[in-house]
């Protein structure tokens, strides 16, 4: 099949592009949608949370092509056979592309590598990587102006239909490119560039550019109702093309009202009396799990 | 035709001639979930591959 917009063979169907008019279409996308929906300053500071994976790389490609003041952040949470493999990728490709890396440790922080409190531990590990993940992010985003996440179009449409499923409207309230601003004391704006690219896109922009990343998967992967989610919404898409894209376009058209409705019902926050992180409680979660799940030895006050 | 399946690191030998969609729906791959390479390239789903062909099919969606 030929481009839509040349005579050169087509390297892509949805939409039919070649190589070149890929890339093209690919950049105005994500650069259309910081534009449009106001997520980054000329002079703002950023910093890209990072994972050594091909949505994270690309999305600091893109950024540190296009703005001045880029950094990248990683978490390592201590996953042996996977988060060291992604990180030698992620510390190979910020040096090659002179970008300044900062990485920070569960075991520096919580005293334990993620490993090791499963181990210890009858827990999910997405809940316990999820909760400990964010509080790092957010601890070490408070000097940038914006973080960037690499959540693709793919993601945000399995995290709507999750929240739908679970009827959550809280989380499902935050879930529009931009989030998470400084108008909320201790939270850095948050912001979602690749939000209206899919995730098949993103791949493939990142085998032309030559970033692609080999296919790593998490350990503990299979714990995540996420999966099933994503399954089901892939399956989906092949009898009725355009099926994320329409979640994600459904939202974008009713985020305010739903924010709307759940005002009176938002938590009001303050800071937490353990370690300072915006929370609702005395303690946050992050806090309150330290102290059940890590044993008293190592427990760390942060 | 020589296949290498990126997600499971499997290498197939399959006598095939069709297309890519075909190959994909014979090997029961989602191909919301991959993409095709063959010398380098990516191809479309409607490009017709030859029995002689070695093609690289790589998964797309993350790994968590």
């Amino acid at each position: 099949m030929e481009c839509v917009k040349c005579d050169k063979k087509a390297i892509f169907l949805e939409p039919t592009f070649c190589k070149d008019h890929f890339i093209k279409y690919f950049e105005d996308k994500v650069l259309n949608t910081i534009k449009k929906y106001d997520l980054i300053d000329k002079d703002d500071k950023i910093v890209v949370a990072v994972s050594g994976g091909k949505d994270s790389l690309v999305l600091l490609y893109i950024l540190n092509n296009n703005f001045e003041n880029v950094e990248a952040l990683c978490i390592d949470e201590g996953i042996q056979g996977y988060r060291d493999k992604t990180i030698k990728i992620l510390k190979d490709f910020c040096s090659k592309h002179n970008v300044n890396l900062n990485i920070k440790k569960f075991q520096k922080e919580f005293g334990k590598p993620l490993d090791i409190i499963l181990k210890e531990n009858k827990i999910k590990p997405c809940t316990v990587c999820g909760v400990f993940r964010r509080k790092l992010m957010n601890k070490y985003s408070k000097e940038y102006d914006v973080i960037a996440t690499g959540h693709n179009r793919d993601d945000i449409s399995q995290a709507i239909l999750m929240d739908l499923l679970k009827y959550n409207l809280s989380l499902l309230s935050r879930l529009s490119p931009v989030s998470g601003t400084k108008t909320r004391k201790g939270f850095t704006k948050k912001i979602k560039p690749l939000y209206f690219i899919s995730e098949k896109e993103v791949m493939a922009y990142s085998i032309i550019l030559g970033i692609r990343t080999g296919f790593e998967e998490c350990p503990n992967v299979e714990d995540a109702y996420r999966l099933k989610v994503r399954d089901e919404l892939n399956r989906y898409e092949i009898k009725h093309l355009g099926t994320k894209k329409n979640i994600v376009d459904w939202y974008i058209k009713n985020h305010i009202d739903i924010k709307e409705k759940i005002k009176n019902s938002e938590l009001v926050l303050r800071s937490c009396n353990r370690c300072g992180e915006p929370t609702s409680r005395e303690i946050c979660n992050s806090c309150t799990m330290e102290q059940k799940i890590l044993s008293k030895d190592t427990l760390k006050v942060l | 035709m020589k296949i290498h399946i990126d997600k499971t690191n499997e290498e197939v030998e399959k006598k095939f001639e069709g297309t890519v969609k075909r190959l994909l729906e014979t090997l029961n791959i989602n191909s919301e979930e991959v993409l095709v390479i063959r010398d380098d390239t990516l191809i479309t789903e409607d490009v017709e591959l030859s029995d002689n062909d070695t093609i690289n099919i790589l998964s797309v969606v993350s790994g968590g």
